[in-house]
């Protein structure tokens, strides 16, 4: 297993919004995460990531405790996306992904013939090798989602947190994003709000509600319309589709 | 809108624009030592540098020897550095505050700076054992701790950080208007207004001495961390992803700053604007990367603050404009251009 969470819980003041999470990830894996509004999606992939560190429980990343890893150690493993930041700064792309090498560069050291290769790799992998001198500002959201994907490949990580990486984006660059996800060789994890998405891309999803997990598997074993029902307060019929993935039909009553 | 790639063909773009800035500096410097009220020659100026370092014996009138190195050079060196440290202290700000219009003075510490001068000036806190400077230099570390506290230690994200030095500054501000109103005498308020404007007229040997070390500590410990300035491009959490100690990192560059301004403050009073815009103009050359960034700031805060003082002793007649009354005179036009020409071309 890649990653293996064990009882998470954490809040704010008196108010649980992760509620002793457990759930593995097996390597290579895509799992999604979904949930309606509050329902501690981020707040969880950011226990995950390290990024918030847990009231109790423990998260293992490759067999590592993380919060015993040094935070720029965690970074040459594990890479995190947030939904659309953006800066002020009018960095050129090139800047933006060699960000990305910044755990694995020393306060002195050089500009290595191993970070060029990485970052026009990483570029090249989300398809933005066209425009490496591109000032950041000018970019459209999805450019520089794909950018911020680049950023993070750039990390060279093995596990990748994405969290609600197709926010504001146009459907087809909402696919276009997961499309890309789902064929890197990583493991990843990715909140979701889109539940046809999550059921097109991800191998297996983990629905959240109110800061538990309220079911975890397949999405055909998962999506179901007695689940829906419960969790999201909607009336939907589930089809299986051609390629053998739910699809989910909302009513509008 | 295409971007030059700084990180490679930069490297030599930066090496010249500081090597011009180098010789800007020193012709500078040289004009400074000469220019005033008592006019020297630049070839006597010369000499009197050299006499002054023992590399020679010239023989030149012991009156211009010591106008040229006891008080301008000492004071044309400390405009330098005074410029390079605001400007350093204005580029860290911006970055972890995430806020253009951060400054060396965001985080209280020129408030607290007149509160502690005040403090020695007028209520005589001390009995004359404690100067100006070190008065100023404690009411301006106060200050920093309060924003340090009520910030959580400069951890609580940007927004909370600049509001606990707004809180800071008028706390600070209030404390000096009732000492001045209720024990000062008129005197005494104009002095503090006079040192709050800014001067260069006091300082000697002695205050270059502690300022090189300051600004040059200062400098090198932020170029360490110029890696980590850029990871916090997009914010803390991207900076944590990326592997950056945020909270460790945030504390000892404040720490910095607060300690780089307070010195500064406390030796020449609050030279405003300087931290601000030489940033922008910098960037404007050199591109946002810290790494470049840094030094580009530094050479042009360094000439700007001595160009300045030169101007603040030629404009009036027999008077000595207040260098912070100068530096807004000419930074807000030069401002203006950065600005307009920055604008996004949308």
């Amino acid at each position: 297993m890649t990653i293996v969470a064990k009882d998470l819980v954490w809040g704010v003041r008196q108010k649980t919004i992760v509620d002793s999470v457990s759930l593995t990830v097996a390597k290579g894996e895509t799992l999604g995460l979904i949930g309606p509004n509050g329902s501690g999606k981020s707040s969880l992939l950011r226990l995950l990531a390290g990024l918030k560190q847990p009231q109790s429980g423990q998260v293992e990343i490759l067999g590592q405790d993380i919060a015993r890893v040094p935070r720029r150690a965690l970074a040459r493993q594990v890479a995190f996306v947030q939904q659309d930041t953006t800066t002020d700064t009018n960095l050129s792309v090139r800047d933006v992904v060699r960000l990305g090498r910044t755990p694995h560069r020393s306060a002195l050291s050089g500009w290595t013939e191993t970070d060029r290769a990485v970052v026009l790799a990483a570029l090249e992998r989300v398809n933005m090798n066209g425009h490496i001198a591109q000032g950041w500002q000018t970019l459209s959201g999805g450019e520089r989602q794909r950018v911020h994907i680049a950023r993070a490949l750039a990390q060279t990580p093995q596990v990748m947190f994405l969290d609600e990486p197709t926010n504001h984006l146009d459907i087809h660059h909402q696919i276009e994003i997961l499309r890309v996800i789902r064929d890197l060789e990583l493991t990843s994890v990715i909140a979701l709000h889109d539940l046809n998405l999550a059921a097109m891309f991800c191998d297996r999803i983990v629905v959240l509600d109110g800061g538990t997990v309220r079911a975890c598997g397949t999405p055909e074993a998962v999506l179901t319309q007695q689940l829906l029902r419960d969790v999201f307060k909607v009336e939907a019929d589930v089809e299986c589709s051609l390629t053998g993935s739910p699809h989910i039909r909302f009513r509008a009553q | 809108m295409k971007i030059a790639d700084r990180n490679e063909a930069g490297a030599g773009w930066l090496a010249i624009l500081l090597g011009i800035s180098m010789i800007v500096l020193v012709v500078s410097v040289a004009l400074a030592a000469a220019i005033g009220d008592y006019s020297i020659g630049v070839d006597t100026v010369f000499l009197a540098v050299t006499n002054g370092l023992g590399l020679t014996h010239a023989d030149i009138p012991p009156i211009e020897q010591s106008v040229v190195w006891d008080l301008r050079l000492s004071r044309a060196l400390v405009a330098a550095l005074a410029g390079a440290g605001l400007a350093i202290c204005g580029v860290i700000l911006q970055a972890l505050l995430r806020n253009a219009l951060a400054e060396p003075f965001v985080l209280g510490v020129s408030a607290g700076a007149s509160t502690g001068a005040v403090a020695v000036i007028v209520l005589g806190i001390g009995a004359g054992s404690v100067s100006l400077s070190l008065g100023a230099f404690a009411g301006a570390f106060c200050a920093f701790g309060m924003v340090a506290l009520l910030s959580n230690g400069a951890t609580s994200g940007p927004n909370h950080t600049i509001l606990a030095g707004v809180a800071a500054s008028q706390l600070f501000n209030a404390l000096t208007a009732y000492i001045v109103t209720t024990s000062g005498n008129a005197q005494q308020a104009r002095d503090v207004m006079f040192w709050l404007l800014g001067s260069f007229g006091g300082v000697r040997w002695p205050d270059f001495q502690l300022l090189v070390i300051v600004v040059f500590l200062g400098l090198v410990i932020c170029l360490l961390m110029a890696r980590s300035l850029d990871a916090f491009t997009f914010g803390d959490e991207d900076a944590a992803a990326l592997g950056v100690p945020v909270a460790r990192i945030r504390l000892i560059l404040f720490g910095v700053t607060a300690m780089v301004t307070a010195t500064i403050v406390s030796m020449v009073g609050t030279i405003g604007f300087v931290g601000l815009v030489v940033p922008h103009a910098a960037r404007y050359l050199v591109g946002p990367l810290h790494l470049r960034l840094l030094p580009a700031s530094a050479a042009i805060g360094a000439i700007f603050l001595v160009l300045a003082d030169i101007a603040s002793r030629v404009v009036a007649d027999q008077q000595t404009i207040p260098i912070g009354v100068v530096t807004a005179m000419v930074g807000v036009p030069f401002f203006a251009i950065i600005l307009y020409r920055a604008k996004p071309q949308q």
